[in-house]
């Protein structure tokens, strides 16, 4: 991914920057700029996550996405946040400790970069959390 | 709207085809079909091309031209030629854009073709322009493969209906049984259970043998308004009903994991345009780009209830001998997924099956059939039924 | 001076290594260098983990513990001999991930092993100045030790993070003086764009570690008028745990005074976050009015000497601060092949 195209989203993926609609109370993360419910009527309103969450499915990837090939095998799940919104990560995980339903928490991790000389992708990825 | 008719047919041999270009391809197609419908360049009004990635398996874009003009309907007869793309639905989505200029009255003849050729890249340059079908910046660029979310959807389905990996291999097993009887077919293996487990892990629980491959491929159709079609064949095909639907892009963002709910809308409206039940159709070609989707689709499709996709696979309720054959052809898993092509060789199957000229794997007394095509994780599907009466 | 710690974080990656496990790969004795270092084993990062990733968890662990609006932060400082990039600041990221941007400065620290405490002394300028309200420094390594050379036993990863502020933010912990001591001495380096870091062997003893770490404390003392008898803990920067401990009992600390900063034993040396680390572990246990003295050392050579009183505020703060020993608690173990993918000495072609 460009670096600019990148950069435009980072506070997002730093931060878990996503949206919330006024009108149906629905949250977006990815952030949405138009509420698929309400549409023209939707009131969006840039909204930050928690964090929180749980593993709605996974699964344990062996032959890796590209730049990830150093990580394989590793855990990838859809976490839906507490707030409702869902979302695609890598868990921080030995693949032995995965289920449906396990209960996570944001951790700030190194998502990719362009080779040894270009940039550095940086964002959100979660791992389990014990305490909840 | 008029009805329309499908008057000629022809798929390339599916495969690694080393010796062939993306150009070779097409033209085998296209001329075929042209020849098989027994029509002449200059009656056809138009081309419908789905080709998913052409600019980065052959780093050739304006596909729609270029198909044109080594087809020999440009340079004289300039006839118009149009790209689609709906990522693995672009064949699909190439006849329906087909259906609707011919329906409409604003063609007659009208080409709907299908290719993609994918091996004049590495496997994972393959790899990540497959991934483009998904969520490049919220999927991809988080370690998602398309094997991937493939696997969450299967890792739910097993948790939520208790599906077995066993299920998920005889969907394997049977499209390649399937593929076995098909001359075209990129593997004429049969395998079993074992083959399947003894594979190597791609996404748990998906081995590669739960995974279509990377093909070369191109197949076409001959579109034609339905009163004519018997002045070009003695058995055309009708399009009873051409339906496409959207979903999210995302696999995160769908209402249920494993329901594609394109699939589901796609479907009903289909079998509301044809008048026709699940219980109506005699075989199908469904999008079974890994075993799993063979499984949501025939649920998705109403042909089972929703979570017995696999004790029905299991069953044999599929198998060419069974209530409702799915993937005669091998499918997507067995004859091979060229992106592009696969939906509309799809559709010459279905054509095979509905003039019963299928040989070891026809279906008795097929009449309706159906295909259906998806994009991405589910975010495109496209569905459409044909019959051999009008 | 009226300023001190707000608030601290710290960070250690989940995965260790054992003293054997990398003596066994180089023919050495394990037993005898884990005698000589005092070291039993060191922290290892995850393959996606980095200086900036650490230090993002440190200063979001800072943050979270003292309840601070990242919004009052007016500088945040990182300190790493391992920053990702050669030129593109750590610190702009770790602000944006606290959300202390925009109206803030930032800038990045390489002093060695002493970069973390020079970003603490640099905040208490700002702070005490006026300049900012709260100044947020930071101790990060993924440090590099050459494969069979003796930083590789050592050679750790974590982070550390302080907030400092002035006696209006309520410190837990007052900074009653700094003292520091700085000469050009040529005892280890690491050159741009060479891998690892070299040293003077023995060299880094008596002229580089000895004579900074007992200049900056005999100093702080004299300025100040208060003896080892005046504190009731005190950390010294850790290559290994023998240094530490030598200069201590040079210094006439007893040695209990410094076990509860001793983190190198299972930790290893976390560069730039090193002495932070050992500071913080004795913050957690230390109780209101309690001194601590702590002096960090960097190669090149420099020591920072800081007195530092607890106050009152500590007792809150400790309620529901995740401890540093704790997190030493539970690794998981690496073998020497998984190590060396995981610090990049072996790569994927």
């Amino acid at each position: 991914m460009s670096v600019v195209r990148f950069w435009r989203n980072q506070v997002n993926r730093y931060n878990l920057e996503g949206t919330h609609c006024n009108s149906c109370d629905e949250y977006f993360y990815p952030p949405r700029s138009m509420c698929p419910t309400c549409r023209r009527e939707g009131e969006l309103e840039s909204h930050r996550f928690e964090g929180k969450g749980e593993i709605v499915t996974y699964t344990i990837i062996h032959s890796a996405a590209e730049g990830f090939e150093n990580q394989s095998p590793y855990p990838l799940a859809i976490v839906k946040l507490d707030e409702g919104a869902s979302l695609t990560s890598p868990i921080v995980a030995d693949p032995e400790e995965m289920y449906i339903g396990m209960r996570v928490k944001p951790v700030f991790r190194k998502l990719g970069e362009s080779g040894d000389k270009g940039m550095i992708y940086y964002g959100t990825k979660f791992a389990p959390d014990k305490n909840d | 709207m008029r009805d329309v008719a499908i008057i000629g047919i022809k798929s390339t041999k599916f495969g690694e085809l080393w010796d062939y270009s993306f150009r070779d391809i097409f033209v085998e197609a296209g001329l075929g079909a042209i020849k098989d419908a027994g029509i002449s360049g200059d009656e056809i009004n138009g081309l419908y091309v789905g080709n998913m990635s052409g600019g980065q398996f052959v780093d050739q874009e304006h596909i729609g031209a270029l198909i044109a003009d080594y087809s020999g309907l440009a340079r004289n007869l300039h006839i118009p030629s149009t790209r689609v793309e709906a990522a693995c639905a672009s064949g699909g989505l190439a006849l329906r854009q087909g259906v609707m200029s011919v329906a409409s009255g604003y063609q007659d003849f009208v080409v709907a073709a299908g290719v993609e050729k994918m091996t004049d890249v590495n496997s994972a340059a393959a790899s990540s322009a497959l991934a483009a079908a998904s969520d490049r910046e919220w999927e991809g660029i988080m370690g998602a493969t398309f094997p991937g979310l493939y696997a969450m959807i299967a890792k739910k389905h097993i948790h939520k209906y208790g599906t077995t990996s066993e299920q998920l291999a005889d969907v394997a097993v049977k499209n390649h049984l399937n593929g076995s009887m098909n001359p075209i077919s990129q593997y004429k293996k049969k395998i079993t259970r074992e083959s399947v487990f003894n594979s190597i892990m791609v996404a748990d629980p998906l081995h590669i043998f739960d995974c279509s491959p990377i093909t070369d491929g191109a197949a076409a159709l001959v579109l034609a308004p339905a009163e004519v079609a018997h002045e070009y064949t003695d058995n055309p095909i009708y399009i009873k009903a051409s339906a496409q639907a959207s979903d999210t892009i995302a696999l995160h963002d769908r209402r249920d994991i494993t329901t594609l709910d394109a699939t589901v809308a796609a479907g009903k409206r289909a079998y509301d345009m044809a008048n026709l039940k699940p219980d109506d159709i005699d075989v199908a070609e469904v999008h079974d780009c890994f075993t799993i989707a063979e499984i949501c689709a025939i649920e998705d499709l109403g042909f089972v209830k929703k979570g017995e996709g696999g004790k029905y696979t299991e069953d044999g309720y599929t198998a060419v001998n069974g209530q409702i054959p799915v993937n005669t052809s091998g499918g997507l898993k067995s004859c091979g997924h060229p992106v592009g092509a696969t939906g509309v060789k799809q559709a010459v199957e279905i054509v095979h099956q509905l003039r019963g000229e299928a040989g070891k794997r026809q279906v008795e007394n097929a009449e309706i059939g159906m295909t259906h095509n998806v994009g991405g994780s589910g975010a495109t599907a496209v569905v459409h039924i044909l019959s051999n009466k009008r | 001076m009226s300023v001190g710690i707000v608030s601290y974080g710290s960070y250690i990656p989940r995965y260790r290594i054992k003293v054997e496990d990398i003596a066994r790969v180089w023919g050495e004795d394990a037993e005898t260098l884990k005698a000589g270092l005092m070291v039993s084993e060191k922290s290892v990062p995850d393959l996606d983990e980095d200086a900036a990733t650490i230090a993002v968890e440190s200063a979001r662990a800072a943050i979270e513990n003292g309840n601070i609006d990242p919004v009052r932060i007016g500088a945040v400082y990182t300190g790493s001999e391992s920053h990702p990039y050669a030129v593109k600041p750590t610190s702009t990221i770790v602000a944006e991930a606290i959300s202390a941007t925009p109206v803030m400065t930032a800038a990045d620290f390489e002093f060695a092993c002493k970069a973390g405490s020079a970003t603490v002394q640099s905040c208490m300028g700002l702070t005490s100045s006026g300049m900012i309200d709260l100044g947020m420094g930071i101790g990060a390594d993924v440090s590099q030790g050459a494969p069979g050379d003796a930083l590789e036993y050592t050679a750790a990863s974590g982070g550390v993070a302080f907030i400092m502020g002035d006696n209006e933010s309520e410190p837990i912990a007052l900074i009653e003086d700094t003292y520091s001591f700085t000469t050009d001495t040529p005892d280890f380096w690491r050159r741009e764009g060479s891998e690892f870091p070299q040293h003077g062997g023995r060299f880094t003893g008596e002229p580089g570690y000895f004579k900074h770490v007992i200049g900056a404390s005999k100093g702080l003392m004299e300025k100040m008028g208060t003896g080892p008898e005046d504190y009731d803990y005190a950390v010294f920067h850790q290559p290994n745990g023998k240094f530490p401990t030598r200069v201590s009992k040079e210094l006439g600390f007893s040695r209990d005074k410094i076990e509860p900063g001793m983190v190198i034993t299972k930790l290893g040396n976390i560069y730039s976050g090193s002495c932070m680390m050992g500071i913080a572990a004795t913050l957690d246990q230390a109780k209101p009015g309690d001194r601590i003295f702590a002096t960090a050392f960097g190669s090149g050579a420099g020591a920072d000497a800081f007195s530092i009183k607890v106050t009152d505020k500590m007792e809150q703060f400790q309620k529901y601060s995740p401890k540093v020993w704790d997190q030493l608690k539970d690794p998981v173990y690496v073998d020497y092949a998984k190590y060396a993918k995981h610090k990049g000495k072996l790569k994927r072609s």
